[in-house]
């Protein structure tokens, strides 16, 4: 089982952006990813599905070593990047973040005004000089993240004042707004009606030209309709990896089959 | 005297009625309920804790009311109320009290909305307690400060550099050089112990380990705990001695051990365990998921702190200054032993210089009748660090509101 992915790259077009070996995640005794291995294709989408407590979000943070920050977490096993690997000691953490975009579960926007949130990682990074351009960039990623209209007239008020479906858009502006190469989405639509789901579906459609997105979900039919892989995650182990397709008409693993059809999870 | 003895013992006997009134009003709604609690209003319980506040509250109140009552008759020269009287009137309406609550106490009385209304009126009370303190600090001191400006000009007093009292007559009551020793070591103080304090809990609750924590923590704070005047002893013997043999006499600044510098300093030192704790607990409470939105985006740690955890925890940052602000400016102690005891206006730090509140002491110390403006002044002297005080409230409330409009 281990190795279907292997066998399922045959698709030798898409590159190979993420590939990730034998990894394995504890907090303190708990094991919370087990010996999980993954090719994660550049330019595409892979969907992350699995019943709650599974480890998804765990193995996710593992992409961006934001599970460096809690000190508990122990993560072993090898992550390569664009054939780099993300636990050498010449990587920068900080630097591999702002490559590697991440929207978290629960909405975080920071305390300040819409547009300093969406502005935050630009500043930091230095990606715009001036002021026009500053607004340029949020700009845009407020209009790909949907959010634009409903907030175009007060980007002065609190992020922290929105309602929360549009922070979750905010921070998703927020992470697009610092151009990363990959985009890290945790559960992004949970909290969002079916129109905003619908337009963050259609941004993540768009992204998926140029960025590398992964993300977790716990609608089937949004895995269908966006992903071009999907993983599922059981208890800590990564049970079936594949064609989004084939995972979802012809699944090999029963343990996949009763998830997807509602047995369990 | 039997009278004096009843006196005391009327709180045990008010006491005693209140629980008597509880278990009898317990019982009593036990009794009617049977065994069939669904027919009660409320649980026997609260029938209970309702007596037991209908005699408390009261008996208290008509307590406080009657003294009252009787003390303002004495005033005036005639006994209104025998100290007997008050005493038999307390206890009847606590014995009422409990009567009443105890034959209320059955299946249809609502007996845990009218403690709740009791408990209310407790509450109210306190804070009553609170405000009207603070009014009648404020009265007093408005009273007798007004006695000194009717004998003292009150520009000369705000506006006159020169401080020298004489218990002879004909003092000059300038407070001007004392405001400026005032403000003048707190500046010191603060500007050692804001930066002091504050990178040592942005360490702590940022960068240390668990175990680092646990031992550095307690150990800044007992700073907290040790008696000014030892500090005092400390500024005394130790730090002024040593600022002027280093820096005051090698730079030709002057050659008192008793200066400004000393006092500011020993207490930034005092006041570093304010700023600190607080400000740990503050940033502590500051959300782990505001940090990880800030590192994901590929921040640094010190990024982080500077532009998402420390905004966010301003608000109770700038309070924990202003509380440190207070002590400052109302500390005592450490400027006697620290910074003398003499008035004097002066732009050098190494200079010996005091502050208003050494000045109330010494100037109600001393045995000269307490009409003189000598005296009198301290009063002045009150009202002024009171207003100072206030003012910084005032500002705290103003920096935190504007900043919680801006991003809560
Ligand atoms: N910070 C942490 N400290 C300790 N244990 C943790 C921590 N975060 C997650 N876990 C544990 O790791 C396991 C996997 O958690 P994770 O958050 O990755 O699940 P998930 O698949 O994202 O679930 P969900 O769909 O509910 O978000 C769980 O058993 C959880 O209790
Ligand atoms: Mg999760």
């Amino acid at each position: 089982m281990k190795d279907t992915h292997l066998a399922e790259r045959v698709d030798t077009m898409t590159q190979l952006k993420i590939s990730a070996r034998h990894v394995n995640v504890h907090y303190g005794e708990t094991h919370a990813v087990k010996d999980v291995s993954v090719d994660i294709d550049a330019n595409s989408v892979t969907a992350f599905i699995g019943p709650s407590g599974c480890g998804k979000s765990t193995f996710l943070r593992c992409l961006n070593r934001m599970n460096d920050t809690i000190d508990t977490c122990r993560v072993s096993g090898g992550i390569r990047i664009d054939d780099e690997d993300i636990h050498d000691r010449k990587v920068d953490p900080v630097q591999l973040r702002a490559k590697v975009g991440m929207v978290f579960q629960k909405p975080n926007p920071f305390p300040k005004s819409i547009h300093d949130n969406v502005a935050y990682g630009p500043k930091i990074h230095g990606l715009a000089r001036t002021r026009a351009e500053t607004s340029g960039i949020v700009e845009d990623a407020l209009r790909k993240a949907a959010l634009w209209d409903e907030v175009k007239d007060r980007l002065d008020a609190p992020g922290t004042g929105l309602s929360g479906g549009q922070q979750q858009r905010l921070c998703i502006a927020r992470a697009i707004a610092t151009a990363p190469d990959v985009l890290l989405m945790d559960e992004p639509c949970s909290a969002l009606d079916p129109v905003a789901t619908a337009q963050i579906e259609e941004l993540i459609d768009d992204l998926r030209q140029s960025y590398c997105v992964v993300i977790v979900t716990h609608s089937m039919q949004q895995a269908a309709r966006i992903s071009r892989k999907t993983a599922f995650f059981h208890l800590g182990s990564l049970v079936e990896f594949g064609e989004t397709d084939r995972i979802f008409t012809s699944p090999e693993d029963p343990r996949t089959e009763n998830y997807i059809t509602g047995r369990i999870g | 005297m039997w009278i004096l003895d009843a006196i005391f013992s009327l709180p045990v006997l008010v006491v005693g009625l209140a629980i008597l009134g509880y278990v009898a009003a317990t019982a009593r709604a036990h009794a009617t309920a049977g065994s069939n609690f669904g027919t009660l209003a409320a649980q026997p319980r609260a029938h209970g804790t309702n007596a037991f506040f209908s005699v408390l509250i009261p008996a208290v109140g008509s307590f406080a009311a009657l003294s009252l009552v009787r003390s303002i008759g004495l005033r005036q020269g005639v006994e209104t109320l025998s100290v007997r009287s008050i005493f038999w009137l307390v206890l009847s309406v606590a014995a009422i009290g409990c009567i009443d609550a105890i034959l209320r106490s059955s299946a249809g009385f609502r007996a845990r909305v009218a403690s709740e209304a009791w408990i209310k009126s407790l509450l109210i009370a306190a804070s009553a307690i609170a405000i009207l303190t603070t009014i009648g600090i404020l009265w007093s001191m408005l009273f007798e400060a007004t006695q000194f400006f009717r004998q003292y000009d009150w520009r000369d007093f705000l506006f006159s550099t020169d401080w020298a009292p004489n218990f002879r007559g004909n003092s000059a009551l300038g407070i001007l050089p004392l405001l400026w020793g005032t403000l003048y070591v707190s500046f010191i103080a603060l500007a050692f112990a804001v930066p002091v304090g504050l990178f040592a809990a942005i360490y702590l609750s940022e960068y240390a380990g668990q175990r680092m924590r646990s031992v550095a923590k307690p150990m800044i704070e007992i700073l907290a705990g040790i008696p000014t005047i030892v500090y005092g002893l400390f500024a005394l013997i130790t730090v002024g001695p040593l600022l002027r043999d280093h820096f005051a006499q090698p730079l030709g600044l002057g050659d008192s051990a008793s200066s400004v510098m000393t006092a500011g300093l020993v207490m930034g030192i005092m006041l570093i365990p304010f700023v600190s704790s607080l400000s740990d607990d503050i940033i502590n409470s500051v959300p782990q998921a505001m940090r990880d939105g800030s590192l994901a985006l590929g921040a640094t740690r010190s990024e982080t702190i500077r532009n998402v955890v420390i905004p966010a925890a301003l608000p109770g940052i700038v309070g924990a200054i202003l509380l440190a602000a207070g002590r400052a400016i109302g500390e005592t102690m450490i400027v006697v032993l620290g910074a003398g005891a003499a008035a004097r206006l002066s732009l050098n730090p190494f200079e010996a210089m005091t502050t208003i509140t050494v000045k109330i002491v010494s100037q109600l110390t001393g045995d000269t009748e307490f009409a003189s403006p000598e005296t009198l002044v301290a009063f002045a002297l009150g009202l002024t660090l009171f207003v100072l005080t206030l003012g910084l409230n005032v500002l705290a409330l103003v920096i935190v509101r504007k900043y919680r409009e801006h991003y809560e």
